[in-house]
């Protein structure tokens, strides 16, 4: 069998706040074949962008590191390379090459002073060896993949003399640049408005269709989940709590935090009647616990509707739920 | 880029009439016959050859008149004759003045930028290591000792006790012209010169930069490989020298104060000998004339500062 695009396996990343180091993220395993598409989604706070950066070897330095775990990648040769046994050098090297990243703001993640055809064109120049024309006349091309009309122009342009979508595109023909096996895109569409979010959307699916990469998402918005992901890791407080395939675990979530996610997400057209009507959105109540301060057992256990002495007294395991499904409730069974 | 250009460069010329009428009404302030200035007292005139001179010059006519006619006389690069060196115009003496003080204050401004920014950049990729401190705490008795002190202590120093260099002077008396001579004479008045706008460039540099170095596009460049030594020179640098090259501009005209002082503290053969001569023995013309040459000079370079901004920053063409 073909080996996983991304493997994480017992990742842990901590920060040193105060003299003390702090776990962002732990016990993180995680899977991509290539083709698919993963979803990270939870809360605002729960680790998605210290999971994806640690992938990038771009935590802060002096500030955060990755304490334990490994995270190997396949590349574009088909080698398998283990990220975390790599010296800055390496890694550098694997980064913008084998792995492109989308950030969330469209906005100040471009250069202001560099027009957008060189801001695509360097990463060729520096993990392809080209020369600065055939850079150029590739990031034209990148622009065409990416469906920005006149590419030729636009390539001239800077960033603000574009659209939002318009960058976010730019973005992703540079991430793209490469041709890298995994792409990351942390919350790709959260400053977008709707269409252009749906735009968006589709453009990462057709590219993934023709180039076959992994994708990791990371997100907050299910109803996005649903449009892009094959499967979904759903983060709380630094953990994994449930993952599965969308299908799945949509259709039963077995994880009371997964479910409280779900109701708190109104259907299309229902969070305007809601708001006619006065009615607040439900949300799960109470409020994310602090990493300093994790209480003891399962993260979730104080905002559980579920919770009982047991969930108090240890951090309950992944338990396999079926084939594909894996949650983190000792009290999966019952839901 | 070219319209941008020209619309400082009208601004400019606005601000060159401003300062004409400014120096005009100095000099009508100024006691005596204005006609005085434009009488080389080498030659005798008789009372008819003044009256021509008046009538030439409109010194008759009403002020606004009179304050065009000056502006042709000047713009023709007719200033008059120094009261104090007789038969001596004033132009070409300022005019031979430019080079000497432009050699000063282009060397000192330069060591000032590339030392300035140097260190501002070191200072802030290695923030709060002790070299950081250490350019903090320099850069802090920089910008706060006096210029005249600097002056001093430098001239003491390096001339007097280490003899390292010259006390003054362009080139060594009796010597032939040399390259090397004059450089010798330059460097240590360049130097003292640079030490207040170095630091300031500094601070500047370091602040701004830190700033930049937390923008999302920073992270995006290491996101797609590029070297740390490039993410900082070409993503977060030139970014971060907006606000430091609008200092530069601002500093410019700062520096020409520095500069009249150290040219005679290290009697060099500038526009600030020649204008600390000037003032000392009233000689309204040659100060007339010799501000109203600096006035343009600043201008220029203020206007060469805005080119500079909006040759690194793209979206000023739009503002
Ligand atoms: N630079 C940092 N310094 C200290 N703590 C950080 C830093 N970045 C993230 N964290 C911590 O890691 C946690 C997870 O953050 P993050 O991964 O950004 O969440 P999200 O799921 O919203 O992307 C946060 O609660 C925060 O406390
Ligand atoms: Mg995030």
């Amino acid at each position: 069998m073909e080996a996983p695009i991304l493997q994480i396996a017992g990742l842990r990343a901590v920060f040193r706040i105060a003299g003390r180091d702090i776990a962002a993220v732990q016990d993180i395993d995680l899977e991509i074949g290539s083709g698919e598409t993963v979803a990270l989604v939870g809360e605002s706070g729960s680790g998605k962008s210290v999971t994806s950066l640690s992938i990038m070897g771009l935590l802060a330095k002096k500030i955060g590191h990755i304490a334990d775990g490994r995270i190997s990648i396949r590349r574009r040769d088909g080698s398998v390379t283990e990220l975390t046994g790599l010296d800055a050098e390496q890694l550098r090297r694997v980064r913008g090459n084998d792995i492109g990243m989308v950030f969330q703001e469209p906005m100040t993640s471009l250069n202001p002073v560099y027009t957008i055809g060189e801001q695509i064109a360097e990463p060729i120049r520096i993990h392809l060896g080209k020369s600065h024309r055939e850079a150029a006349a590739e990031a034209v091309r990148l622009l065409t993949q990416v469906g920005i009309p006149d590419p030729a122009r636009r390539a001239k342009q800077y960033p603000h003399e574009l659209s939002g979508g318009m960058r976010q595109r730019a973005t992703i023909a540079m991430a793209l640049a490469c041709n890298p096996t995994l792409l990351i895109a942390d919350e790709p569409t959260t400053a977008l408005d709707v269409t252009i979010q749906a735009q968006i959307l589709d453009l990462l699916a057709d590219l993934q269709a023709e180039r076959g990469m992994g994708i990791l998402f990371v997100t907050h918005n299910l109803g996005v989940v649903a449009e892009i992901a094959d499967r979904v890791a759903v983060m709380y407080a630094g953990r994994i709590v449930e993952t599965g395939p969308v299908s799945e675990v949509f259709a039963r979530p077995r994880h009371p935090y997964t479910i409280g996610l779900m109701r708190s997400v109104p259907r299309l057209g229902q969070a305007t009647a809601l708001k006619a009507a006065g009615t607040p959105l439900p949300t799960i109540a109470g409020n994310v616990p602090s990493l300093a301060m994790l209480p003891k057992g399962c993260s979730f256990a104080p905002r559980c509707p579920m919770a009982i002495d047991a969930c108090r007294a240890a951090v309950p395991p992944l338990f396999q739920v079926s084939q594909t499904q894996a949650s983190r409730c000792i009290r999966w069974e019952e839901l | 880029m070219l319209s941008f250009i020209a619309r400082r460069c009208a601004t400019g010329l606005l601000m060159l009439v401003a300062l004409s009428l400014l120096i005009f009404v100095l000099l009508r302030l100024a006691p005596g016959d204005p006609i005085d200035a434009y009488i080389n007292p080498s030659v005798p005139m008789s009372a008819s050859d003044l009256e021509t001179l008046r009538d030439r010059l409109g010194l008759d006519q009403p002020l606004p008149l009179q304050y065009f006619g000056w502006l042709r006389a000047a713009l023709s690069g007719d200033f008059g004759y120094s009261i104090q060196r007789s038969g001596v115009r004033v132009l070409p003496l300022v005019m031979e003045r430019i080079g000497p003080t432009a050699l000063l204050m282009g060397m000192g401004l330069a060591i000032a930028i590339v030392v300035g920014i140097a260190a501002g950049i070191y200072s802030a990729v290695r923030r709060n290591a002790w070299p950081d401190i250490a350019m903090s705490v320099l850069s802090f008795i920089g910008i706060s000792s006096p210029a005249f002190l600097t002056a001093l202590l430098g001239l003491y120093f390096f001339s007097v006790l280490l003899r390292w260099a010259p006390s003054g002077g362009m080139q060594t008396a009796g010597a032939p012209f040399s390259i090397s001579d004059v450089l010798a004479h330059l460097i240590l008045p360049a130097c003292l010169l640079s030490i207040g706008h170095a630091a300031l460039i500094m601070r500047y540099m370091r602040a701004s930069l830190l700033e930049v170095l937390n923008q999302d596009y920073v992270r995006t460049a290491r996101a797609k490989g590029v070297r740390e030594f490039w993410v900082i020179i070409k993503h977060a640098t030139r970014n971060a020298l907006l606000p430091v090259i609008t200092l530069i501009g601002s500093t410019v005209g700062i520096a020409i104060g520095g500069a009249i002082f150290l040219e005679s503290v290290f009697n060099w053969p500038g526009m600030g000998l020649l204008l600390v001569n000037a003032v000392g023995t009233r000689d309204y013309p040659v100060i007339m004339g010799a501000t109203l040459v600096i006035g343009i000079c600043v201008i220029l370079v203020n206007i060469l500062t805005d080119v500079a901004y909006a040759f690194v920053d793209p979206r000023i063409q739009v503002a």
